[in-house]
């Protein structure tokens, strides 16, 4: 018998939405294992271990290929894709130098001035 | 008896916490932000809380998704910012807790059905911290005690504006019943519309904070009726912080005048919103408002 989904559950991942993701039970259970990675770096030791063997570090916390692959990239959207909640990439973000504008700017596209002037305009 | 004089709600962007920790509050960027505390200023002078009771949402801080409450209370002595991975410096004093009010408000709260976790230890994240750094800037410690009031936008299913209002009524009451004659004063951090994440980032909806900043005081009955997946589409996924405005509003009575807003696009990738609501009537609750029939 097929795996029934439930109605709640957020969609298998090609129908999902990318545009505005749904951190809920299908991407919550694919993300563990990266989002757990992501928490452990709200300790300097940790961020420094990350820092100096990126592999061991992940592998550590037995990222998937794909997961990995992300990181390795340092791409939001293939993160987002494996699972990743943005309040946890963003303690990942941050030792990789990038703020809010930088990973707002990798999203869309855009360069990191056209998306500073876009949020600006939305004031207009 | 416990009086709740008012609420607060405000944004908490981490970025609001780099600035203070800079001293950049009059650079031209920040400074239409800034300002816009100084009449809060004047009306937390005038009314001088003992306690803020804070609803805010945890970042990844506290809360990690191997234990995720959908509604947490603080019952600790103390609550400390810690280290959040990217860098507000840690230049926050200890919140000072209640403990007798926090344990009034789990029992009352419990007793209404909301069965909420109790934390006998929590960290509190920039949700709690910068907003308290902007009420009362420059403080060596704190001159109000805190309870804590965590509600989850991490990872959906979250709570209804609906619930959330409710879950505001409920702490309305319970302040209300605290036989201590204590001024409280309400807090909602988050907002006002955002999206950090996906190819719709840096979406924001001026509109529509506008409209939730008048419903707020006018008709919050109004609010309650976006579903969750309404409020990501119209104020993006962490516009839905929005919650928390809605959780601080359903503590008042029902008769509540704003005293002093403000809004300004950008802060960071938000839009920053700030309103004081005076509590007009003490003691009686409104039910006509509709606080209680959403």
């Amino acid at each position: 018998m097929p795996f029934a989904r439930e109605s709640w559950q957020i969609g298998p991942m090609e129908t999902n939405d990318w545009a505005t993701p749904t951190f809920g039970a299908d991407l919550a259970q694919r993300g563990y294992a990266l989002n757990k990675m992501c928490y452990s770096f709200n300790h300097a030791e940790n961020r420094a271990a990350f820092v100096h063997d990126e592999d061991a570090y992940c592998a550590r916390f037995g990222l998937t290929e794909t997961q990995r692959l992300a990181v390795k990239h340092r791409n939001v959207i293939e993160m987002l894709q494996a699972g990743g909640n943005v309040y946890y990439l963003a303690k990942l973000a941050g030792i990789l130098g990038l703020n809010v504008q930088d990973i707002g700017a990798q999203q869309t596209g855009m360069s990191v001035e056209a998306f500073k002037s876009k949020l600006v305009s939305a004031g207009k | 008896m416990a009086r709740i004089v008012g609420a607060i709600t405000t944004s908490h962007v981490p970025a609001i916490g780099n600035a203070i920790a800079r001293g950049l509050q009059r650079d031209a960027y920040w400074k239409p932000f800034f300002d816009g505390f100084a009449g809060v200023h004047r009306w937390l002078e005038e009314m001088r809380p003992d306690v803020a009771v804070i609803f805010y949402n945890d970042h990844g801080l506290n809360f990690f998704l191997d234990k995720m409450p959908t509604f947490a209370v603080g019952a600790a002595d103390e609550y400390r910012y810690a280290d959040e991975g990217w860098g507000i410096p840690a230049m926050f004093a200890p919140f000072p807790g209640q403990t007798r009010l926090s344990w009034h408000l789990i029992e009352s709260l419990v007793r209404d059905e909301f069965d909420v976790t109790t934390c006998q230890e929590m960290q509190v994240d920039h949700a709690f911290a910068v907003p308290m750094a902007l009420l009362w800037p420059g403080t060596a410690s704190w001159p109000v005690k805190t309870v804590p009031i965590a509600i989850n936008t991490v990872q959906h299913p979250l709570p209804s504006a609906a619930r959330c209002f409710k879950l505001g009524c409920a702490v309305g009451r319970a302040i209300e019943s605290f036989p201590q004659d204590l001024n409280v004063v309400v807090l909602g951090t988050g907002g006002l519309s955002h999206q950090l994440e996906g190819t719709r980032a840096g979406f924001i909806n001026k509109e529509f904070d506008l409209m939730c900043m008048d419903k707020l005081v006018s008709d919050p009955a109004a609010l309650t009726r976006y579903s969750n997946a309404q409020l990501v589409e119209l104020a993006g996924s962490q516009g839905v912080e929005l919650l928390m405005w809605v959780a601080a509003r359903g503590a008042l009575t029902g008769r509540v005048s704003s005293v002093h807003s403000n809004y300004h696009i950008p802060i960071s990738n938000t839009a920053a919103g700030l309103m004081v609501m005076e509590n007009q009537s003490s003691g009686v609750r409104s039910r006509a408002a509709g606080a209680e029939t959403v």
